[in-house]
């Protein structure tokens, strides 16, 4: 049997080590994932949920602060600056259709990055909420990276504006599809664009399942919205102020 | 680690780090990884072999976008206090937000195709 005190000096390591977070991190992913395949990708099960969820159950029950998880965490949270760097390849690839729809593709992603922006923020203020959570709201349609960055300089609070980034990710993920089965927008590009704008990653991901087409679309839309939005968003900030 | 995996995700790191200090000295609004993002696109438009060198690392990093999101959502739990205080406003923020925002570019995208279909076959 193991005394109490070396199992409270293995606590007191994992703890103070990135490796507990990284690795609970990685299973956790790994059985949501599993969960999501297994329910024939019901977006309903979306793995960011899943994963987020059993985290903080593990991180309540241990009485993990939140600090000492992303220790570990923060490795695969830096990873989404390589991967904004890498979505330049998505965007290449997709180069004819860019061509051919550029002028659309340009229009429409103007008009939903302000949409995007001034809706979220219009609807909170409308309701009441103070000005660090309508700074941290506006770029919530935005990409995670890019996001923290746009919320850092507008005054937000960047890590309040990646929870809401990933929540939005997923209220589009899930609504996306319905969305346009109610509106009859049949139009693949359309439908990915218009997921890339609103849902970024998360949507994108979902759209990837739904048709190769019309998730490079929304990759497409993804990266060219998180270039416009880093523009556009301070100006129309500093303008509305 | 396949040789090609590594120059891929040093190639990454070497235009995120190029956006990080430019945007920085030259005091722009654009975050790093972002301006990384269109050098890197630009200068896969001016050479051709580039494409397969970064191909793998960025596959990698891409197929599991989910999962770079997981740590930063589990930051939920910090600002458990400050969403509870304006759940209401938020949530319909994110809602709705997102909905009308879907919409809208959805109709855009299909109206300018359509308004640009027509004037192409006027011109024909």
């Amino acid at each position: 049997m193991l005394p109490d005190s070396n199992l409270e000096q293995v606590w007191v390591y994992l703890s103070a080590s990135p490796l507990f977070g990284l690795t609970m991190t990685l299973i956790a992913y790994g059985i949501a994932y599993r969960v999501y395949v297994w329910s024939k990708a019901n977006p309903l099960l979306n793995p960011v949920v899943t994963a987020v969820i059993l985290l903080i159950a593990l991180l309540v029950l241990t009485d993990t602060p939140y600090q000492d998880y992303f220790e570990g965490g923060q490795f695969v949270h830096f990873l989404l600056g390589p991967a904004t760097v890498a979505l330049a390849i998505p965007l290449y690839r997709q180069l004819g259709k860019l061509k051919m729809l550029w002028l659309p593709v340009l229009v429409a992603l103007l008009v939903g990055v302000t949409v995007g922006g001034v809706s979220a923020v219009g609807i909170a203020w409308l309701l009441g909420a103070d000005t660090p959570i309508l700074l941290s709201l506006a770029p919530k349609s935005v990409t995670a990276p890019v996001a923290m960055g746009i919320a850092e300089r507008i005054g937000g609070i960047p890590s309040l504006t990646a929870v809401l980034v990933v929540m939005t990710g997923v209220i589009g993920a899930v609504l996306g599809t319905k969305l346009f089965d109610v509106l009859r927008i049949r139009d693949c590009s359309a439908r990915g664009i218009a997921m890339g704008v609103a849902a970024h990653g998360i949507g994108t991901a979902r759209a990837f399942q739904v048709s190769t087409e019309m998730g490079a679309f929304a990759g497409l839309a993804m990266a060219l919205s998180a270039l416009l939005a880093s523009v556009i968003l301070p100006w129309l900030l500093g303008w509305m102020r | 680690m396949s040789p090609n995996f590594l120059n891929g995700i040093t190639l990454l790191l070497v235009y995120q780090l190029v956006g990080e200090v430019s945007t920085r000295l030259l005091n722009w609004p654009v975050p790093g990884p972002v301006l990384g993002m269109l050098l890197l696109f630009i200068t896969l438009l001016l050479s051709d072999g580039l494409e397969s060198v970064v191909e793998p690392a960025s596959s990698a990093l891409l197929s599991h976008l989910s999962l770079l999101f997981v740590p930063a959502g589990v930051g939920v739990m910090v600002h458990v206090g400050r969403i509870g205080s304006a759940w209401l406003p938020i949530s319909m923020a994110l809602i709705f937000g997102t909905l009308i925002t879907m919409a809208v570019t959805a109709w855009v995208m299909v109206g300018m195709q359509r308004l640009l279909g027509r004037r192409s076959t006027h011109a024909a």
